[in-house]
């Protein structure tokens, strides 16, 4: 076991300021970094360069597949595997298939969105490389906090620190963590 | 800048002399929200905590035991007859999902009108919503007499070669209650993640960190996460919005579809949303009035918030009103002579005092809400939403018992009064609401830590960012 960089931090406190680093680092080239907030801060993806996220699309999906299968399940029971005649009702009319078409569909939406997020940002992860630091922790508290891995193509020990200080970070420095 | 003490963390600054009411009180930096809900968490079980779950833990247990009677037993036990064949516990399960709908809305569709205010609240709304829903789904379980037998509600093959009638509005209100549960759960979680990440790396024990661990799962505020979340939080409250009012619209097609006079109206879906949304909201006001009382949470949960929800409970509360009025209205008007009778018999007949009770508590009651100093009188307003909790249960109790048990055939006409067993019950799901919900005060954040935070004045960069360039605040947060 010994102890190899994993990256470097720098701490913010001001959003105007965070969201002028983002776009700094931005267009320095850094591809793999990332900025921890403790709530959404306004822009700060935009400013960061994120794409657009897919999630809308699988929410999409979601719909349509409760939809189907509420479509199908009622139609298959009542029209096609058992016809029962009650109260002279059709077998399969929409009409009376909405309720469930709306609520399956509801739950369709709801179960992928929730699974689209934790797949698109890889939840559950109970272990993080920076999770040791003590300004990474800060993170869920008060702090903004930069984090530019040492895999990214432009790193460098030295140069991503000063640029981390030049665009008014605090407390800038190299995370280790033990390799195992 | 100026705004910025580095030891401190983002400070929030009142700059200007507020135009609004501030949401947030004494004007607390990052710092001390984090650290003020999370010391609810940290701070030692007290003996009256205890007491207090003790308490309404053996209202649970005594309402259990009274289901467990009626299940040995069956439903026998109840006062249900030949003529009144819904009683307490659909009255019950009606009351429970109504109350959770409040809490959706707080949650969902004040999020889709950017009303700020929610923030304070939406949390423990939520929580509401879901610990309801329970109480509902319990009630509507028992209710079909053979719980043990539940799944047979759901389309699945069986040796009987037979489907679920999806005809039925019984066979809707299934897929409706459920879908509400699994959504407001999901909602619910997927609004914790960043605040228990946020009590992960504050609480100091090392097993309370485990547990917030495990439970944030991994949650590291990364704006590449922030991103994906936001969108995914506001589909989800985009798709909570008419689901909340399809619930509820279901739950009364179990009335409507029937040709029961005083039940078979097309008013019922949205004056059940109405209703809903009104109790729902009386509930929320009397849990927080003592959340923030027993937390000490005046610093978030303001005067403002109270005016705002009275405000609420006024104008729902009128909307029921209506629904009421203009219910006898159609039963005159359709010149259909059972549908007459049976309002009359509604206000003069054998429940007369069930509904004069509901009239008080739903309509004159939140009355006293068109002035300013009494939506923001504390005791008043605490008395006003156990009222208005009051008259909504004896609304559904009103529509169940008047219509059943005056039907059209006058020799089968009863009167109906409940057994100790459904008394039971009905304090029961009482115990279990209240015992989860002081659980939930306890140990889960009580307040959206990471929403108040982003509401924050000074928390979202300025319009026209770019720090460097923009008239900095002096030291004091004075306008430069």
């Amino acid at each position: 076991m010994s102890a190899a960089p994993v990256g470097v931090v720098g701490e913010f406190t001001d959003p105007n300021a965070i969201t002028t680093a983002a776009e700094q680092i931005r267009d320095a080239g850094y591809r793999k970094w990332d900025i921890h907030t403790p709530y959404p801060v306004h822009g700060l993806d935009k400013a960061m360069g994120v794409k657009r996220s897919l999630i809308t699309y699988i929410s999409f999906a979601g719909m349509l597949f409760g939809l189907t299968n509420a479509l199908a399940i009622q139609w298959w029971t009542g029209a096609f595997d058992y016809k029962l005649n009650i109260g002279g009702k059709g077998f399969f009319n929409w009409e009376w298939s909405m309720p469930v078409d709306f609520e399956l569909s509801i739950l369709g939406t709801a179960i992928f969105t929730v699974v689209g997020l934790f797949g698109l940002c890889k939840l559950p992860t109970w272990y993080n490389r920076y999770q040791d630091d003590l300004s990474f922790k800060k993170a869920t508290d008060d702090t903004f906090v930069v984090t530019i891995d040492v895999d990214d193509d432009r790193f460098s020990l030295e140069g991503t620190q000063d640029l981390l200080r030049r665009l008014g970070a605090a407390n800038v420095h190299v995370v280790t963590a033990a390799t195992h | 800048m100026s705004v910025v003490n580095e030891n401190q963390g983002i400070r929030s600054v009142a700059a200007y002399e507020p135009i609004r009411e501030p949401l947030v009180l004494g004007n607390p930096t990052m710092r001390d929200i984090t650290a003020r809900i999370g010391s609810i968490v940290e701070s030692k079980i007290t003996a009256k905590y205890l007491l207090t779950l003790a308490f309404t833990a053996s209202m649970a247990a005594w309402g259990l035991f009274a289901l467990y009677y009626t299940v040995v037993t069956g439903i026998g036990v109840w006062g249900l007859n030949n003529p009144v064949g819904w009683g307490w516990d659909i009255t019950n399960f009606v009351f429970w999902i109504g109350i959770g709908h409040a809490g959706t809305l707080i949650s969902a569709i004040l999020f889709l009108f950017r009303q700020k205010w929610r923030t304070a609240i939406n949390r423990s709304a939520e929580a509401m919503t879901i610990f309801a829903v329970i109480c509902a789904l319990m009630m509507v379980l028992t209710h079909t007499g053979r719980p043990w037998l539940f799944y047979w509600l759901m389309p699945f093959p069986n040796q009987m070669q037979m489907w679920v009638n999806f005809r039925s509005p019984l066979a809707w209100d299934v897929f409706a209650v459920n879908t509400y549960f699994a959504v407001s759960a999901l909602f619910w979680f997927v609004g914790l993640i960043p605040d228990l990440a946020t009590l992960r790396n504050y609480v100091r024990s090392e097993i309370a960190k485990k547990i917030y661990g495990v439970l944030s799962l991994g949650w590291t505020g990364s704006t590449r996460h922030w991103h994906h979340y936001e969108i995914a939080y506001l589909i989800l409250a985009g798709i909570s919005t008419p689901l909340v009012l399809s619930v509820h619209s279901v739950v009364s097609f179990d009335f409507t579809v029937g040709i029961m006079p005083g039940w078979h109206t097309t008013i019922f879906p949205p004056y059940f949303v109405a209703g809903a949304i009104f109790s729902g909201f009386a509930m929320v006001m009397t849990l927080m009035l003592i959340a923030r009382e027993v937390l000490d949470l005046k610093q978030f949960i303001t005067l403002k918030h109270l005016d705002n929800m009275n405000k609420i409970i006024l104008a729902t509360g009128m909307m029921v009103g209506y629904a009421y009025a203009m219910e006898f209205f159609i039963a005159w008007y359709s010149g259909n002579p059972w549908e007459s009778w049976i309002f009359v018999n509604r206000a003069f007949g054998d429940y007369a005092w069930a509904y004069w009770t509901m009239v008080t508590c739903n309509v004159v009651s939140p009355q006293v809400y068109w002035f300013k100093k009494l939506r923001r009188h504390i005791p008043l307003m605490f008395v006003i939403s156990i009222f208005v909790n009051i008259g909504m249960w004896f609304e559904r109790f009103t529509i169940i018992a008047t219509t059943l048990h005056h039907d059209f055939l006058p020799a089968s006409w009863g009167y109906y009064s409940p057994t100790w067993v459904e008394i039971s019950i009905f304090i029961g799901t009482f115990g279990i609401f209240l015992t989860l919900f002081l659980l939930f005060a306890k140990f889960v954040p009580v307040i959206a830590i990471a929403e108040v935070k982003a509401i924050m004045p000074g928390a979202q960069p300025s319009h026209h960012a770019h720090a460097h360039t923009t008239p900095t605040l002096s030291e004091k947060g004075q306008p430069a």
